[in-house]
């Protein structure tokens, strides 16, 4: 059993959550699927960086630059760590939208590299013989960028789907097959909540050689994650939902896939040497690091990460289990209350998807922000996955190491009161 | 509730909500428009057409929250009949209003119900709501060839 978290004094770490909203009310955040708030050993980190050390990264023979240098390559190796991974398998991007359409690009810059005779991976290479799986569960930024690839290359796209319950109908596994070259999977649903065996599905992937992607945006921040383990050959995360500064992104990648991948953005930093007709690139990962990267979001991350390796990730996961066992189970005795996802507390996170007989997800959420509690609406960026279940949107708490149950009480008080003023009730 | 939510939440938005007015898409629409909110998947439809005294006909379909839903109901109750240069006056007033952050003082006579959606304007996520029928009406009524500015032309 990991150690309780002391969630008021976790909660001295945050400046945003001692304001109010919406005139005197106090801020309960219930929105940390959309973004966590940041520490003061964040905001305190970047600073710093921008006060003593500031200067271009990899260039530039002065001492700043070396400083800047280490300090960004310090949050890498921080990073590695904290994923149970080798920093050489790290790459930076902007977001964990920009590492899947580095992925996806993968294969469209390499198949048409191959058709003006480049030599390329042939696993890279697509064609309308092949097939490009996903879930029904899908972040739109695990799914536009697939489809995308498949409007290029005249690729198949194939999903697996979704059951009643929320959880992927593993029934449909068989979607991926011989004709596959990449599998790209979201590891817990930031609708649904559900996390994925993406074990299974990566060796599924590998049985026919596919390449094995897995968004883990939502998991990362809330459980422990070794992530060479998962058995993927690319992983990719946000920065903003750990604790971290926006603009910050990785990409973990199998070193032998990272080294076949041709590059993404191109440009300054990425290269090995350059002609007037032609150049060669770096290795992986500054290979994908084209132009002066985000150093300063770098650091605080890199700060992020520690914060969360003091807290414990095991007591996080613990933590955010107990939350979220508390906050079905007063959504369920609520009248009129769906939940949209996994209804028990099994293999599934803390954000939870419902909604309210009569009342739309937009009005529900606006009583509550009347309240000073911060939920999302709307689709949640899965719109397939609420046509799915039926539903035009939902609404949306998501908890992280600031919340306890109070937050959840005030939450369900806020939907009672909102059934009460459009009369369901 | 604060003030600020029940002026939000006008009960003539909440009626027209419930019991939304003359909903339904027009038969022989001269222009039809499917609008969409992409942030919240609010939808609306509106079918327009002029009969031949040059009076507007409109019709309209939709799910969604209730200021998008209580907008296309109030929208197409003030417009059904309306002349074109009523029409103009009314688009030109509530597209004023909802850009107003909450400072407009509508004029009743122009928008009828539609002055209930004053409060709106404060809040910047919902303007897209209650503008999204009007939105609809707009393309609907380009694909129809009621245009504004000809008619004035001609008229004044």
């Amino acid at each position: 059993m990991a150690p309780a978290l002391d969630v008021q004094r976790v909660r001295k770490d945050f400046p945003i959550l001692a304001r109010t909203v919406r005139g005197d009310k106090p801020l309960v955040y219930l929105d940390s699927a959309a973004t966590s708030q940041k520490p003061v050993a964040v905001l305190d980190a970047e600073r710093e960086f921008y006060e003593t050390s500031n200067a271009a990264v990899h260039r530039g023979a002065h001492q700043l630059a070396e400083e800047a240098t280490d300090a960004y390559e310090g949050a890498r190796a921080a990073i590695a760590r904290f994923v149970g991974a080798s920093p050489s398998d790290i790459v930076f991007t902007k977001n964990a939208t920009e590492g899947l359409n580095l992925a996806a690009y993968a294969f469209s810059n390499a198949t048409a590299k191959a058709q003006h005779g480049s030599r390329v991976d042939p696993r890279f290479i697509l064609g309308p013989q092949d097939s490009v799986v996903v879930t029904e569960m899908e972040h739109h930024a695990n799914l536009i960028p697939w489809q995308e690839l498949c409007a290029k290359t005249g690729a198949q796209l194939r999903w697996i789907g979704v059951t009643d319950e929320g959880y992927l109908n593993l029934d449909e596994l068989d979607v991926i097959d011989e004709t596959t070259k990449v599998v790209s999977v979201v590891h817990q649903s930031n609708i649904l909540g559900t996390i994925n065996p993406v074990d299974l599905l990566m060796a599924r992937a590998h049985e026919f050689g596919a390449v094995g992607v897995v968004d883990a945006c939502q998991s990362i921040p809330h459980m422990p994650v070794d992530v060479p383990a998962l058995g993927a050959d690319l992983v990719t995360w946000s920065g903003h939902k750990m604790l971290g500064p926006t603009g910050i992104g990785l990409v973990w990648g199998n070193q032998e896939v990272l080294e076949a991948m041709p590059p993404f953005l191109t440009g300054g930093s990425m290269i090995e040497t350059v002609y007037m007709d032609h150049s060669t690139f770096a290795p992986p990962p500054q290979r994908f690091e084209a132009g002066v990267p985000m150093v300063a979001q770098a650091v605080g991350l890199g700060a992020a990460v520690r914060y969360l390796e003091d807290v414990g990730m095991d007591t996080v996961a613990q933590h955010e289990h107990d939350i979220t066992g508390y906050a079905l189970d007063r959504l369920e005795q609520l009248p009129g209350v769906r939940i949209i996802g996994p209804a028990s507390n099994v293999s599934r996170g803390s954000a939870i998807s419902f909604v309210v007989d009569g009342i739309h997800p937009h009005d529900v959420g606006q009583i509550l922000d009347d309240r000073g509690v911060a939920v999302r609406v709307g689709h949640h960026c899965a719109w397939p996955t609420c046509r799915r279940f039926n539903v035009p949107a939902t609404t949306r708490l998501s908890t992280y190491i600031y919340n306890d149950n109070s937050d959840i009480d005030a939450a369900v008080e806020g939907i009672v009161a909102a059934q009460e003023f459009f009369g369901v009730a | 509730m604060s003030g600020n939510v029940e002026a939000l939440y006008q009960e003539i938005i909440l009626d027209h909500y419930k019991y939304p007015r003359g909903k339904g898409l027009i038969a022989d629409a001269a222009g039809e428009s499917f609008q969409v909110n992409p942030t919240c998947g609010d939808e609306v439809t509106v079918s327009v057409k002029l009969d031949d005294h040059g009076h507007l006909h409109v019709g309209y379909e939709g799910q969604g929250c209730s200021i998008s839903q209580a907008s296309a109901s109030v929208m197409s109750e003030l417009l059904e009949e309306a002349s074109v240069a009523d029409v103009a006056r009314a688009e030109r007033a509530f597209l004023e209003m909802m850009h107003s952050k909450g400072a407009a003082e509508p004029d009743e006579d122009v928008l009828g119900d539609g002055v209930a959606f004053a409060g709106v304007s404060k809040y910047p996520a919902r303007i897209k709501c209650a503008l999204l029928p009007w939105m609809a009406l707009q393309d609907a009524r380009h694909k129809a060839g009621i245009e504004f500015d000809k008619v004035e032309k001609t008229e004044g």
